[in-house]
């Protein structure tokens, strides 16, 4: 694969390095050139990349790298501070005017994702802000447009104020601000058409209808997929309408996603939310330490705990925790377990989050089948309840039974058989290490049961 | 005589060449004026073909979205040919540039960016990540087509977005042309089968086929284009004639991965790189190109129906340094005169 995050790449330099005594000024230029290439390949505008190598240079050739055993790494942290630094630090989060209603405008480049983006920021408004949004279709240009709007609210049962195509966005807009005030709707979202930056027509019109009522926020979506022009884009926008933060979309592909970078650092303007899915919910906070982890290629940790956190059930995993210690872990678990890990989301994307995990050959296109979940809960389903608790009596005639049962075949159900032998056995055994050593209990009750 | 002169005399003579060819100079106006512009910059900058000079061009050519290895392997090879025909003129080097640049392109291989066209019924598959432009293409593809006198089927196979049905829809009509479709949320593949049923028994020349866009790493819905492909497959052997990628020409290093994964999954025949007509420069075309070996076929300057146009390298070039070209035979002109 051509993209190697910093870390790998930092490693050859960092051996050269090793045997030396000290960290001279040249070996800290050699690792910067690294840290140029590493972002380069992550799309980080070449500009944005310059300056920021020179900031962290500054840093690097302190004393507290110099001195370190792990010098290496210590340009690591640097580069992955610096850059949540860059990124923003915090969390933005959005802002609602106390004169009824809020007006968002959506703008950007056509294909960037704002309708899509639209729907989904109605649902959070809606669902985390307790506001009433009203979708407008002002995107009269693009053939279907206010269709595509017209079906999201119906997905959502939300409003969409739309009037066909023959009105001007500007007069669609002011429209829709008058009826969402009789309505009593506090959250007006404007829909525009994706439009070129430098397509001056098109611009005035959303200087027109920013003029209507100054929106409490003009998000620009931006493809997180976009390379080095990703400059050019969010300085014109922001220059010609004054963006107040940026939503990046497709975040869910395995771009890197430097665009992010490059577009804060040249319109200082935050990242609010990440665009992680196709589904109508999968808009997300954004994290600028963990964009600066993706930039680099150091995987995600912190989400993918925090996914776990919220979708295991810590009573739940305890009480597991016990049975795996009493031996009385059962089939009927071990589907709940499976069950949990689903609802994390789709596996070779949590995969993905883990730190190296782009490292372990064969695991860069993580094709994680998720249909073989499926056959093993099917082989489940299809046993008794005696079978599950008991899988000792499941004899030669039952596997056959089974197999039919599930549509798989006996060597199917055998090794399901074996493998959840060798994770009783397993478990066991770790369960009686932490025993010994003064029951030490796993600190991440979420994430082992991943691995369980 | 020069690289720029010897391109402008092969387009000179025919004037439909000439007419493309000022349509890609106008479309790549805002493009030009940024990459060619630059380049001169460079060329009145520097006297001297210096480390300096080598390493400005470099970041031109990294801002152009070209690559990083790309770029490095065509800093080798031009400092290797600067060598070699001992050129100590910056002036001279804008030639050199341009050559390599349709060098790296082309890689030796002589390949025809025409399009597969079967004697009997010819389907074309069009896949994508989302939001590309994959369905406006599709109608101008259809446009071309019927121009030429051809007639064009569309199948609707987005049953997943909303609105990308009624999308083709519409194209449908404005091009003046049968779109088969079902309902949203229906199996894309029944989509397609039905088309390319029905196409057969009405006899059309060509049949394009929609697919919904799709990130790279989701696997489920990369299995599902493998699906449709395979059932296109199976009822017309040989077919889809074309598989076309659609690429984004803003699309950063990411395209690399893209145009990989949709090549092993629905073995892509070519690229239209859509878009051109902003200020990206679609640099990312010549890694996939040097890399994959899959050409690009067509390119989008603009939102007409008319604005796609088959890619030519050498125009693509001759685009990119049209200014370089003028100012060129400007002098030569001067030099004549005296």
């Amino acid at each position: 694969m051509a993209f190697e995050g910093l870390a790998e790449r930092l490693q050859g330099t960092v051996q050269k390095i090793k045997g030396k005594g000290k960290v001279s000024e040249a070996d800290v230029k050699e690792m910067m050139r690294e840290v140029r290439f590493a972002l380069i390949e992550a799309d980080v505008n070449l500009k944005v990349v310059k300056g920021f190598v020179k900031k962290v240079s500054e840093r690097a050739v302190g004393q507290d790298v110099m001195q370190s055993l792990t010098p290496g790494q210590q340009v690591v942290k640097i580069v992955k501070d610096e850059l949540t630094n860059l990124m923003g630090g915090e969390q933005s989060k959005i802002e609602f005017s106390t004169k009824q209603p809020t007006v968002i405008m959506m703008v950007g480049l056509q294909g960037a994702g704002k309708t899509t983006t639209t729907g989904k920021l109605a649902g959070v408004l809606r669902k985390k802000h307790n506001r009433k949004p009203l979708l407008v279709a002002a995107d009269v240009y693009r053939p279907a447009a206010v269709q595509q709007l017209e079906t999201i609210g119906k997905q959502l049962s939300l409003p969409v104020f739309s009037k066909g195509t023959e009105l001007s966005p500007v007069e669609i807009a002011r429209q829709a601000i008058e009826h969402a005030k009789e309505e009593h709707l506090d959250t007006v979202i404007i829909d525009t058409a994706g439009r070129l930056h430098v397509d001056e027509e098109l611009m005035q019109e959303l200087k027109d209808i920013r003029a209507l009522k100054e929106p409490d926020e003009i998000f620009l979506v931006v493809d997180a997929m976009t390379g080095q022009d990703a400059v050019n884009v969010a300085q014109n926008f922001n220059d010609s309408l004054g963006i107040s933060g940026v939503i990046l979309t497709k975040l869910d592909g395995d771009t890197r996603g430097g665009a992010a970078l490059s577009i804060r650092s040249v319109t200082e303007k935050p990242i609010k939310f990440v665009g992680m899915g196709e589904k109508m919910d999968a808009l997300e906070a954004f994290h600028p330490e963990r964009m600066a982890s993706r930039i680099l290629g150091m995987g995600d940790m912190l989400s993918l705990i925090e996914k776990a956190q919220t979708n295991v059930d810590e009573e739940r995993a305890k009480e597991l925790e016990e049975k795996f210690r009493t031996s009385s872990f059962t089939f009927d678990d071990f589907l709940e377990q499976l069950g949990q890990v689903k609802q994390m989301g789709p596996l070779d994307e949590i995969l993905k989050m883990l730190p190296g995990a782009n490292k372990i050959k064969g695991l860069e296109n993580a094709q994680v089948d998720e249909s073989q979940m499926d056959r093993v809960e099917a082989i489940i389903y299809s046993m008794t309840p005696q079978e599950k608790t008991t899988p000792e009596i499941i004899n030669a005639n039952r596997k056959k039974r089974i197999a039919r049962g599930s549509g798989t075949t006996i060597q199917d159900v055998n090794r399901l058989l074996k493998q959840f032998e060798d994770m009783k056995k397993m478990m066991k055994q770790m369960s009686g290490m932490n025993t010994k050593k003064g029951k030490k209990k796993m600190n991440l009750q979420g994430l082992d049961s991943l691995f369980k | 005589m020069s690289f720029f002169k010897k391109l402008k005399d092969k387009f000179s003579g025919n004037n439909e060449a000439v007419e493309s060819t000022e349509k890609y100079k106008e479309g790549l106006t805002k493009t030009r004026t940024g990459f060619t512009s630059k380049i001169n910059d460079l060329v009145a900058r520097y006297r001297k073909v210096d480390e300096d000079f080598f390493e400005d061009l470099e970041e031109i050519l990294l801002q152009a979205d070209v690559g990083f290895e790309t770029v490095m392997e065509l800093m080798d090879q031009l400092r290797f040919e600067v060598q070699r025909q001992n050129v100590r003129d910056t002036s001279n080097v804008q030639s050199v540039i341009s050559e390599k640049l349709v060098e790296i392109y082309q890689a030796g291989e002589e390949e025809t960016n025409e399009l597969n066209f079967s004697d009997d019924l010819t389907v074309i598959l069009m896949v994508g990540v989302n939001g590309v432009g994959k369905t406006t293409t599709i109608g101008k593809l259809a446009h071309r087509f019927k121009q030429e006198g051809k007639t064009v089927m569309l199948a609707a196979g987005d049953t997943f977005r909303a609105g990308a049905i009624e999308q083709l829809d519409v194209w449908g009509q404005r091009v003046g042309v049968d779109v088969i479709k079902q309902s949203e949320g229906s199996d894309p593949a029944a989509v397609m089968y039905d088309a390319v049923r029905s196409a057969k028994s009405r006899g059309v020349d060509v049949l394009i086929c929609d697919t919904a866009g799709r990130l790279q790493n989701k696997v489920n819905l990369m299995n599902e284009l493998q699906k449709v492909h395979r059932v296109i497959s199976r009822e017309i052997p040989g077919a889809p004639h074309e598989v076309l990628l659609a690429l984004d020409a803003t699309t950063g290093q990411n395209a690399l991965i893209q145009a990989q994964t949709f090549k092993e999954v629905t073995e892509v025949t070519g690229i239209v790189l859509t878009k051109l007509d902003g200020t990206a420069k679609g640099g990312i075309v010549l890694a996939i190109r040097s890399k994959l070996k899959i050409p690009v076929k067509f390119v989008g300057l603009g939102e007409q129906l008319d604005d796609l146009q088959p890619f030519d390298p050498q125009k693509y070039v001759y685009g990119l340094f049209a200014e370089g070209l003028d100012k060129e035979e400007q002098l030569e002109n001067e030099e004549a005169d005296k």
